[in-house]
């Protein structure tokens, strides 16, 4: 153990190298503070990092930046006050956060959904996570240093489908569209034809895009082998999603609790083999491949219908004294809503479940061993939003 | 899956004297859950981790819930011995008392299991503490499931849990030298938020000493 590794905190883990004091090959330790105000750190997020040379021996994340404490606003509003403060907890990803929260309250409630109100649902949250793995994409590629032209590219097709979200709920990121038992407005004919031609020409964009990236030599080298995910640790550790998926688990919600009307689409599941950051880039476009492939269905098939039930209570729900667990697969892994209620218009306990907060607890095992410059980009492929990690 | 007796009632043959109860949820979810002492939890979650039927491999969620003590009034009839000379007829009176009982407060820990292998699930686990003050020590379920590290800490910086055999037991969204624990219903909010012991005071103190008020200046003889 050196007296650099004591004072950067570093116990003898095995599988450590400690280096001896007086080797004079090689200097100290160096303890870097990443962030909070950095463009890799997507947000304010710091990584403490001891360094050896370039790997990486230590990793700690420190949080806090942006803490709001959103459960106790939850706990001091009404059960549908809090549905526009979904919003602002993963702000690429409104839409999932609003059908993750209504479906909590509705398993709380007992409250039923119509056939039309599941398939906007549907329809909306595939939106969403064509948006949100358009956009990762895009950052991915911008941590490599692949400066401007694909995030550009990807924020091009994204500006599309928020135009989409703003002509329907009237605001491009805070949407507050979904309601406990259905939806607040009915799209247009026009609307769904516009969507429709949206989801038409998506497969183009992804090929052009994928022509440009996928096969890109300079990205395989930064990213194939690198911050390596074994399936084991990843499922003890909480990891959902395409991270999850990446390692080659087989653990999809939407085809798990086949929520909403997820067993009625036709849909595979891709999975990785290496569970590196190629593989958690890859899975991303796959999965907006097989987004379009539920789009195309659910445009098709979409009923006509009420949007909401007509019993359906908002405001001044309250609910019998109970709790429920409500989660659905949002785009960054498992979203879920904890309840308790103890029959008043307040919920008693109001918990979130944030995908990529619990995401990074294998933040530091990926990162060992890896350069500094490594570090950034397998925290790019985690995917975060630190309005969400830090609630 | 099995319902949460059936578990109960595997664990208590497994564990003898252990702590296990059904905690029933009324509501239309039905998602019931297993209280568990804190003297077996560990060994509990290990078993339910491994056991070859439940193979519950993954924590989803972690999360603190505060029930503060509170007194229940309740009210105690007694019948009143008949008087001597009263009416047969008339009905006999009641005594009415009324008695407060303080239910003492406790924080619980809520996990959630699923098992990603048979793909089932939740079965949820509570943990609670003795009290809310001097005793809110629990055992850690981090060594069992690595995704309690952070939602461990998370509960221990704002419910003020204290896990052991938690590997970095640290606060996580408030700041180090944070006092208080914000998620507790009896936490009261500072009036400001952007007041803090800085230099400015002993300052501005200094520089009153060393510019003294100026002049009153003379007052203007008023024009008719």
């Amino acid at each position: 153990m050196s007296a650099a590794g004591e004072l950067a905190g570093l116990s003898a883990a095995p599988g450590t190298t400690v280096r001896a004091v007086n080797d004079p090959f090689h200097g100290d330790l160096l303890e870097v503070s990443m962030g909070p105000h950095h463009p890799s750190t997507h947000g304010v997020f710091r990584m403490m990092v001891t360094l050896d040379g370039e790997t990486v021996v230590k990793l700690k994340p420190v949080f806090g930046y942006l803490h709001r404490n959103h459960e106790k606003l939850g706990e001091n509003t009404t059960y549908l006050g809090s549905m526009p403060y979904t919003d602002r907890l993963d702000y690429l990803n409104s839409m999932t956060n609003n059908w993750a929260y209504a479906l909590a309250v509705e398993k709380l409630s007992g409250q039923p959904v119509p056939e039309r109100a599941e398939y906007l649902r549907i329809i909306l949250a595939e939106l969403t996570r064509l948006l949100n793995h358009t956009c990762l994409a895009g950052f991915l590629l911008q941590d490599t240093g692949c400066s401007g032209t694909p995030l550009m590219y990807a924020f091009r097709e994204r500006e599309h489908i928020l135009d989409l979200f703003e002509a329907l709920s009237g605001s491009r990121m805070m949407c507050n569209y979904q309601r406990f038992g259905g939806c607040r407005v009915d799209p247009t004919p026009g609307w769904l034809a516009a969507a429709a031609r949206l989801v038409d020409g998506y497969g183009r964009f992804l090929d052009e895009y994928e022509a440009l990236i996928t096969g890109n030599e300079i990205l395989m080298a930064r990213t194939q082998g690198v911050g390596v995910l074994q399936p084991d640790l990843a499922v003890n550790a909480g990891a959902t999603g395409p991270m999850l998926r990446a390692c080659g688990v087989d653990y999809d919600l939407r085809k798990v609790d086949g929520y909403g009307f997820y067993p009625r689409f036709e849909f595979r599941v891709p999975l990785g083999d290496h569970g590196d950051t190629y593989d958690r880039y890859m899975i991303r476009v796959l999965e907006m491949r097989e987004s379009i492939r539920i789009l195309q269905q659910a445009l098709r098939d979409l009923p006509a219908g009420p949007i909401i039930d007509a019993k359906a209570k908002n405001r001044g729900l309250r609910p019998k004294a109970g709790e429920a667990y409500g989660r659905i697969e949002g785009p960054k892994g498992e979203i879920g809503f904890y309840l308790i209620s103890d029959g008043g218009p307040n919920p008693y306990r109001y918990r979130v479940r944030p995908p990529s907060f619990i995401n990074l607890t294998v933040l530091e095992d990926m990162c060992l061993g890896q350069t500094v410059a490594d570090a950034v980009v397998i925290l790019g492929s985690v995917d975060i939003v630190l309005g969400e990690v830090d609630r | 899956m099995e319902t949460p007796g059936q578990i109960r009632d595997r664990i208590l043959a497994r564990f003898s004297g252990a702590e296990v109860t059904v905690v029933t949820n009324p509501g239309p979810a039905a998602q019931h859950s297993l209280l568990v002492g804190a003297a077996h939890a560990t060994a509990i979650a290990t078993f339910l981790r491994d056991d070859p039927v439940l193979q519950l491999d993954t924590c989803s969620n972690v999360t603190g819930v505060d029930w503060p003590g509170r007194e229940i009034v309740e009210t105690v009839r007694q019948p009143l011995a008949p008087e001597e000379d009263a009416d047969p007829a008339a009905p006999p009176g009641v005594i009415e008392e009324k008695i407060k009982r303080l239910v003492p407060g406790s924080l619980e820990v809520v996990y959630h299991l699923y098992s990603v292998a048979l793909k089932h699930g939740p079965v949820i686990l509570r943990l609670r503490t003795a009290d809310r003050a001097a005793n809110v020590t629990l055992p850690s379920l981090t060594p069992v499931w690595r995704a309690c590290e952070f939602q461990e800490r998370e509960v221990f910086d704002l419910y003020g849990v204290k896990f052991t055999g938690h590997p970095d037991l640290r606060r996580i969204l408030m700041w180090d030298e944070f006092q208080h624990h914000p998620m507790r219903k009896d936490y009261v909010e500072p009036d400001d938020y952007e007041w803090e012991p800085t230099p400015h005071d002993a300052v501005l103190t200094k520089a009153r000493r060393h510019y003294p008020a100026p002049p009153a200046a003379p007052e203007e003889e008023s024009t008719p």
